[in-house]
């Protein structure tokens, strides 16, 4: 039976479907508990699974990934939230030393079955720190999966998923599609964690993307066939690992390849993609890889946002450009 | 009075008694002889150096029914483990061993300490509690796995309650509180000890530590090996104040213990984690000790500080002064210290064999375990390496 709900919403049903399932999972974060979080994410928790469960933390995010990790050593299964993607620095060290490096410096003895939860991207308007896209700082190390929904369906089921994974997971929520509603079935079954999905099919062209961005490739796909192109949209959902094997797929049919994202084009996800698909599907390739992303400066203040972020045009653009060879 | 609790009388003046060397100016109200005098060691001791037992009205009952035979133990522990230490030293030297971190003159403070660890607390070490491990039942070779660099932690932490050695400073003081929450939770009444050192209470991790098992009241112990040298760094680039103080405002008690006391460090030990058990929370303990060798055996002391000071602490030795009491008090005869020694010889022996035979890892090694449920990258990486072996191997054949 599906019901329509916000991507927010969504998260909170799958959070509390874990915590009734299982009595290891647990919520901390900074102010997830009374207040159900910044974004009401976690809404109405703590009043029914209690403050045992739905933690308020301290203000501090190293200690709130650290101690996540203790709690894990100690059988829990908890899902921690950033409350914004620009102040998960203080826990990267945690993250990447730790969370990440465990299960193998412990030779598979140990299993660190952490989810972080991570608000992220722009386009909301907000102050400094509030609008980042730090996924390839988290991709760049092995020992942790990174995953970003761009609907309420999947956002539901990859938290379930997330949460059932014995190894930590990053999990960047898509925060400016917090509020878009979507079919939630909570008794289909869900297909895997790292596997991307084609969300629109075409013929000319592929545009790949996750989270924030699936949405603007749909309206670029939808601008694209005003003008006769027929582009094909690949929802990846997954930025480590990538699924390289449904990229190939599609690039080898469309022969050319766009990947959008909000996070920076240098070092960027795009550029992983880029090179790999190159590597896999040279004699496909009628153009070179393009991205679209964000650039290498610090991430503008809200009233440029508009021209920092990737919009209908810039993906038009690339479309065009990749086209035109 | 060496308790320092939230209702402590009086505050210290916290501007260090090394303020004028370090060229910062003095006040007329942080005259430096008094800071100097706040600053020396207020602490703990039931064993003075010269091995003359001291009576303690409030740690006493700690180690009251102590007999004979567990004081023989402890002197066995530090005998054994300074033993292994030296061993693993020396097999660095032959080029055995990449790195080795030695414990030399820890010897108390961590036999102690493991010592009062029940057998379903957990402990989480730094790198150098060799000591400890010994305590767990940690099969010394298998510690010195990572220091040949065949993997980076050779045993099972849930075997004996033994964390992996963590080597960025601090880090683990955060696991060893949330594993303490999760102990909370539970309804359990184990205890958690997380080692440190004097280096590492400048780290944030620390304070967010000491924040996060105040304000959640978990059954924690932090037990600061104060060694006195962070490396290169003496202990006032690090604190103004005595490590054990910094707890009081936290909210929980910290003390300062002779970490060259093993029966002290026993009883304040055991004293904190009755705390943790019975639901009192964290507790910090300050091991006042001092690291006699190197940093590592890639450190050279030499260049930052003189052998005076080694000297002096020299005449403190954890083990000489146990001996002492236990030859006063006629509690060990020289065919236990005849027997002890044979014993220390064969386990040097057995280490020495034991890492010499430990092979180097299988090449593909470097791909198993960098997760728990797979990951396609990994997988295509480790079929690309395994391609890229066999080409040899084709080569092999000519």
């Amino acid at each position: 039976m599906a019901d329509k709900m916000a991507l927010a919403k969504a998260i909170n049903e799958s959070l509390r479907r874990a915590l009734e399932s299982d009595p290891k999972v647990l919520i901390m974060g900074e102010d997830v508990g009374k207040l159900g979080g910044v974004f009401r994410v976690t809404d109405g928790l703590q009043k029914d699974f209690g403050e045992s469960r739905v933690i308020d933390t301290p203000l501090a995010e190293s200690g709130i990934v650290g101690t996540a990790i203790g709690l894990a050593l100690r059988g829990y299964r908890p899902v921690v939230e950033i409350q914004f993607d620009g102040f998960v620095f203080p826990a990267y060290d945690q993250i990447v030393t730790q969370l990440a490096k465990m299960h193998a410096r412990s030779l598979g003895k140990v299993k660190l079955p952490v989810v972080v939860r991570i608000p992220y991207g722009g386009g909301i308007g907000a102050v400094e720190h509030h609008s980042e896209s730090p996924e390839a700082l988290f991709a760049h190390v092995a020992g942790l999966k990174i995953v970003s929904p761009s609907n309420a369906s999947d956002a539901y089921w990859m938290m379930q998923q997330a949460i059932q994974s014995d190894d930590p997971v990053i999990f960047f929520e898509p925060k400016r599609r917090y509020w878009d509603k979507g079919e939630v079935n909570a008794e289909a079954i869900p297909g895997p964690l790292h596997k991307a999905r084609v969300v629109r099919e075409g013929t000319d062209l592929t545009l790949a993307a996750y989270g924030p961005m699936v949405k603007l490739c749909q309206e670029v796909a939808d601008a694209a066939a005003e003008e006769g192109k027929n582009l094909e949209v690949l929802d990846l959902r997954s930025v480590s690992p990538i699924d390289f094997d449904s990229i190939q797929a599609s690039v080898e049919k469309t022969r050319r390849l766009v990947v959008v994202h909000e996070a920076p084009v240098f070092f960027g996800s795009g550029a992983e993609i880029a090179a790999r698909i190159t590597e896999r599907s040279f004699y496909h390739l009628e153009a070179p890889v393009l991205r679209v992303g964000g650039y290498h400066a610090p991430y503008p203040p809200a009233r440029l946002e508009e021209e920092y972020l990737p919009n209908l045009d810039r993906v038009l653009d690339a479309v065009d450009r990749s086209l035109a060879y | 009075m060496t308790v320092e609790s939230t209702a402590a009388r009086t505050p210290r003046r916290s501007a260090g008694s090394k303020a004028g060397t370090t060229g910062t100016k003095r006040t007329t109200r942080t005259p430096a002889k008094k800071d100097a005098k706040s600053n020396e060691p207020q602490l703990v001791q039931l064993l003075t150096p010269e091995g003359k037992r001291v009576k303690n009205a409030e740690y006493d009952k700690y180690v009251a029914g102590i007999t004979p035979d567990e004081l023989r133990g402890l002197y066995r522990d530090m005998v054994l483990t300074r033993r292994f230490d030296a061993e693993a030293t020396s097999l660095q030297r032959q080029g055995e061993l990449g790195l080795w971190a030695s414990l030399l003159g820890q010897e108390a403070a961590q036999i102690g300490s493991g010592r009062a660890t029940r057998e379903d607390d957990y402990v989480f070490p730094t790198y150098r509690e060799h000591g400890v491990a010994w305590c767990r039942g940690v099969d010394p070779a298998n510690l010195l796995g990572m220091f040949r660099g065949v993997n980076n932690g050779g045993w099972d932490p849930n075997s004996n309650n033994f964390q992996l050695y963590t080597i960025v400073i601090g880090s683990q003081t955060l696991h060893a509180t949330g594993y303490a929450m999760g102990v909370a939770k539970d309804g359990a009444d184990s205890a958690v000890i997380a080692y440190f050192g004097d280096g590492a209470s400048s780290q944030g991790d620390v304070a967010e530590s000491f924040t996060f098992s105040a304000v959640y009241n978990a059954p924690v112990v932090f037990f600061c090996q104060n060694n006195q040298w962070a490396i290169s760094e003496p202990t006032e680039k690090q604190s103004r104040v005595p490590i054990y103080q910094r707890a009081q405002g936290f909210g929980f008690p910290g003390v300062r213990v002779d970490g060259n006391d093993v029966l002290g460090v026993l009883a304040v030990t055991r004293w904190a984690l009755e705390r943790a058990r019975g639901g009192e929370g964290p507790t910090l303990v300050e091991a006042f000790t001092y690291r006699m060798g190197a940093h590592t055996t890639s450190d050279d002391p030499t260049r930052y500080r003189g052998d005076e000071e080694r000297q002096a602490w020299e005449a403190k030795d954890p083990i000489l002064r146990l001996r002492r009491y236990l030859e006063a008090s006629n509690h060990a005869d020289e065919g236990f210290f005849a027997e002890l020694e044979a014993e220390s010889e064969a386990l040097g022996k057995r280490v020495r064999e034991a890492v010499r035979a430990m092979p180097d890892p299988d090449h593909f090694a470097i791909f198993e375990n960098a997760y728990a449920d797979g990951h396609a990258l990994v997988d295509e990486e480790r079929a690309q390496f395994a391609a890229y072996q066999a080409s040899f191997a084709d080569e092999g054949g000519n």
